[in-house]
């Protein structure tokens, strides 16, 4: 154990002693006017990202009067209609489905070609093991825009432009060295007793994987399962090169171009409404999986 | 056992391997060659053209343009998130006796939205007529102030700065909160019985033990002023008025798929890997020192 002796207030403890999160870590917890203080300083920022978005959702029920004349009152009444119209006329019914698809598809692909791959490279040895690692963990250190073009013509050659099995395979061919760095550390961290056990048994080696293995990883593939969901749910310039059928949109797709042609139309109260339902999933999303989501997006973030 | 376990590996690898090498590896090395090209995409052929494309760069004004900005964003986005986040983190762990997680919930909101989303709802935010700014501007008794945001040159680029820093906040609010967990809370309570106030203990235990998290979100931060793509291309088409908020990204997307010069744009690209690359490692080597265990 070293400590940086930059400061004389910093403190040996013990070896072996974990710093347990139970035990007060963080520190001192304030009090009387510090306190106070605190909250106003916090509350100041939350308000700075509550506010915006309070606006957005009180005026997707507004009138286009309401919103041009008076932007700042609660509307007169609760036009749900707005939503209807966003839904169907401004096809975010539509888009949200497209959308569902590709990440239902690109997601479950994702996860499992890459617990197959991180599960092999976690747990056998053979020469081509390093290599093959490496190889997947060189994909974190580039940015997808040195790639756009290129990608661009594969997919086309290949006559996968415009479709969603073109979209799923980029996109989860994108997210493998995320996947496989994650889900390796993963699976070398899970016990090995029960999979030799069975293997003694006498099970095949795929057996154990499905039936033992994989079970045993499944918080692991929660956590990285979240991760690539926001991730590919987000997506923007993947489908605005990959995906240019107006009919065919995804849903961030579908919300830019639903800005521009609303704006001439100046339908403003179908366009806060189809903002407020696409930013609806992904909120609702977050607050059931609160503590979930914020460990798998740091955790997410950490590759870089 | 020896055959039994090969029979597995093949058959667990090759899916992730070809995925990864068709869509991944064969373009990055494509491009590579591209950038050196004068491919306009029509034709299969892709005639060698040398050093052209990065020539004529070194005199497109509209690349420095765009480039000028993303260097403004990343002198001043990671210095202002990361301050932002590393207050808010320390108050809601050491400030407060209670409700900091519920803070941070709320803080982290923009993080679960998608850059589109969060573009086209400061869009409203800043428009000049109905926008929330204006009409707060306006109530207050500032109606001097009210201002066409997103349409004036001045203006524009530091408006979609604004917006990256109300979004990138939360995400490092909650990165840093993890960081400070994992520091042990006797450093605390010894740094108070040797009577250090809480802001000495900040300077003196927590900011030198988050140097790791302080590391990656600085790379993280920098890696984001560098693309910026989806904020300008919904809050300023185009590049905004008079090309004031152009950044580098959408000026390659438009290169490629608006004046389809396949190989100029695919230079562009390099240079921006290049870019990248050197901010990773420069932020790496500047920030490391001694590796602190505790």
């Amino acid at each position: 154990m070293r400590i940086e002796e930059t400061s004389g207030l910093v403190a040996e403890r013990p070896l072996g002693l974990p710093a347990t999160r139970a035990r007060r870590a963080g520190g001192p917890r304030g009090v009387g006017a510090g306190g106070l203080a605190s909250h106003l300083v916090l509350g100041a920022w939350g308000l700075l990202v509550a506010l915006p978005l309070a606006w957005m959702v009180m005026t997707a029920f507004k009138s286009d009067a309401e919103i041009f004349f008076s932007p700042w009152q609660l509307p007169g009444a609760w036009r749900w209609g707005n939503f209807a119209r966003a839904w169907n006329e401004a096809q975010i019914g539509r888009y949200a489905l497209n959308s569902l698809i590709v990440v239902a598809g690109s997601v479950s692909l994702t996860l499992l070609c890459a617990s197959m791959a991180a599960y092999a490279l976690a747990r056998y040895e053979f020469r081509l093991n390093r290599p093959i690692y490496y190889a997947f963990l060189v994909g974190l250190a580039f940015p997808g825009f040195l790639a756009l073009v290129p990608v661009f013509f594969v997919v086309r050659d290949l006559g996968l432009l415009g479709t969603y099995r073109g979209l799923i395979l980029v996109y989860s061919a994108g997210s493998l060295p995320f996947a496989v760095f994650f889900l390796t550390g993963f699976f070398r961290s899970l016990p090995t007793e029960l999979a030799e056990a069975a293997i003694l048994d006498g099970a095949s080696h795929h057996r154990v994987f499905f039936q033992i293995m994989l079970p045993m990883a499944r918080p692991g593939l929660a956590a990285a399962g979240i991760f690539l969901f926001l991730d590919h749910w987000n997506q923007f310039i993947l489908p605005f090169v990959l995906n240019p059928d107006p009919d065919r949109y995804l849903l961030a797709q579908g919300l830019a171009a639903l800005a521009v042609q609303r704006g001439y139309e100046s339908d403003w109260s179908a366009l806060f409404a189809g903002l407020t339902l696409t930013m609806l999933p992904t909120l609702l999303f977050y607050l059931l999986f609160q503590r979930r989501v914020q460990q798998g997006l740091t955790a997410g973030a950490l590759k870089g | 056992m020896h055959y039994r376990k090969h029979r597995l590996l093949v058959p667990f690898l090759a899916p992730a391997l070809i995925l990864y090498g068709v869509f991944v590896l064969w373009p990055y090395t494509q491009a590579l060659y591209v950038a050196f090209t004068g491919w306009r995409g029509m034709s299969p052929n892709k005639p060698f053209v040398g050093l052209a494309n990065f020539r004529k760069l070194a005199a497109d004004d509209v690349f420095w343009n765009a480039l000028g900005h993303n260097a403004l964003m990343l002198l001043g986005l990671p210095v202002t998130v990361l301050s932002i986040a590393l207050v808010l983190a320390a108050l809601t762990l050491q400030g407060i006796r209670a409700g900091g997680s519920a803070y941070r919930v709320v803080f982290f909101f923009p993080q679960v939205m998608s850059a589109v989303v969060i573009g086209v709802l400061w869009n409203f935010v800043f428009h000049p007529n109905i926008g929330l700014l204006n009409g707060a501007l306006g109530s207050l008794g500032l109606g001097g102030l009210k201002r066409t945001w997103l349409g004036d040159p001045g203006l524009v680029l530091w408006a979609i700065f604004a917006v990256a820093v109300w979004a990138g906040v939360g995400f490092f609010v909650v990165y840093f909160v993890a960081g400070m967990q994992s520091i042990p809370g006797d450093l605390y309570e010894a740094a108070r019985l040797d009577g250090a106030n809480p802001w000495q203990a900040f300077w003196g235990i927590t900011l030198p033990l988050l140097r790791d998290h302080l590391q990656v979100a600085l790379i993280f931060v920098g890696l984001g002023a560098l693309d910026l793509f989806v904020l300008v291309q919904v809050m300023a088409e185009g590049g905004g008025p008079s090309r004031a908020a152009d950044v580098v990204a959408r000026y390659m997307v438009d290169v490629a798929f608006g004046q389809s010069q396949f190989g100029y744009a695919t230079a562009i690209g390099v240079v921006l890997l290049v870019l990248s690359l050197t901010l990773s490692f420069a932020m790496f080597r500047l920030t490391r020192r001694e590796r602190l265990e505790f």
